[in-house]
């Protein structure tokens, strides 16, 4: 490693192939975890959101579902925003 | 099918270099002395004659076979230069529901029982000619450019081979799946303007096959109807033949990834 390499790597942080592979990091894991779920889940998270909504009044931005995947366990988990009371 | 490995060259993208490196791989390995066959899949734009120098060889095709309005024998084009070398060329038809699952996997099933290798050149897309190329796949090369959107396409292929493939279907081993890294270009990624074997590794997290130099050569040898890998002076052709000595399990280190040095003055001030 030379003396110039010192230089070299302050600005890697933002060449433009270092934006390239965050950008890539972040949406291949996306769609990766979006790959993973059941066929059955947007469906699923719909009717969830249509009964949540004979209550309280919520978009469909509101509820996130996502199910993560771990060695012997799945979760299921639920993320309502429920609108301010006032 | 168990005798002869079958081997798909896919990518999503298109113009990565999913021929290119069919042809350059598939000449590779029967020069090695095995018996290879190259299917061209991309039924309606058949290239992969044209790449092979075989163009006005082409009589009978793919489709022809598995309509069985031709024989294996009567398709198959025997390659001039290369010994061992056959090839299968794609048909020109625009019915895109020409290869049916039972029609390529007869054809698979009789080239197995003569041939050491079968390569399944992939069409571009992720539709019907390029989910059969790969259902059968033992293994896939998935070919990539240093870019965004062939990584991108990259890594939803590998999405699909692990789910749409008959291995996949069926719960057995899946599919082995190597990285060939094409149209590199050393320079750039030293000067921060494209992503480098590492980090496409890291993205991709499937071993490396391989690295093809950006090169004149391989325009060269379309030109010419001549694999690339028979270009034994260019450095594209070597990466190539290095890429085929690794699937036969040879140890090569990785070469033509660093700019050329200019001198005693540039290496002592690093590089």
């Amino acid at each position: 490693m030379g003396i110039f390499d010192y230089f070299k790597s302050k600005s890697a942080s933002t060449s433009s192939a270092s934006v390239a592979k965050d950008r890539l990091q972040i949406i291949v894991a996306h769609e990766r975890s979006k790959r993973q779920q059941p066929d059955y889940l947007p469906q699923m998270q719909q009717e969830i959101i249509d009964v949540i909504r004979k209550y309280v009044k919520v978009g469909n931005e509101d509820v996130q579902i996502q199910l993560d995947n771990s060695d012997d366990c799945s979760v299921l988990e639920l993320n309502v925003t429920l609108p301010d009371q006032n | 099918m168990a005798l002869a490995k079958i081997i798909v060259v896919t990518s999503g993208k298109g113009g990565v270099g999913k021929t290119t490196s069919s042809a350059a791989i598939g000449t590779g390995i029967a020069l090695k002395g095995h018996k290879t066959v190259i299917i061209d899949f991309d039924v309606g734009l058949r290239n992969l004659d044209l790449i092979m120098g075989c163009e006005r060889r082409v009589v009978y095709d793919f489709v022809n076979v598995i309509n069985k309005e031709a024989s294996l024998s009567q398709a198959l084009i025997k390659d001039k230069r290369t010994k061992n070398l056959f090839i299968l060329p794609a048909s020109q038809t625009r019915d895109k529901e020409a290869l049916t699952e039972e029609g390529v996997q007869a054809v698979l099933e009789e080239l197995a029982k003569d041939f050491d290798y079968i390569i399944c050149d992939s069409p571009a897309g992720i539709e019907r000619g390029a989910q059969m190329a790969l259902y059968f796949a033992d293994v896939a090369i998935v070919v990539t450019n240093p870019e965004v959107s062939s990584v991108r396409d990259s890594d939803r292929i590998l999405g699909i081979l692990q789910s749409k493939s008959k291995r996949a279907e069926q719960g057995k081993e899946p599919i082995e799946e190597h990285l060939l890294l094409t149209r590199y270009h050393p320079k750039r990624v030293e000067l921060g303007e494209m992503l480098s074997v590492s980090d496409v590794e890291d993205i991709l997290a499937i071993p490396l096959l391989g690295v093809i130099p950006e090169s004149e050569a391989v325009l060269k040898a379309s030109n010419q109807g001549t694999p690339v890998i028979l270009d034994t002076e260019s450095e594209a052709g070597m990466a190539y033949m290095d890429a085929v000595d690794r699937m036969m399990g040879e140890e090569r280190p990785l070469r033509f990834l660093e700019v050329e040095q200019k001198g005693f003055f540039k290496r002592l001030l690093g590089g």
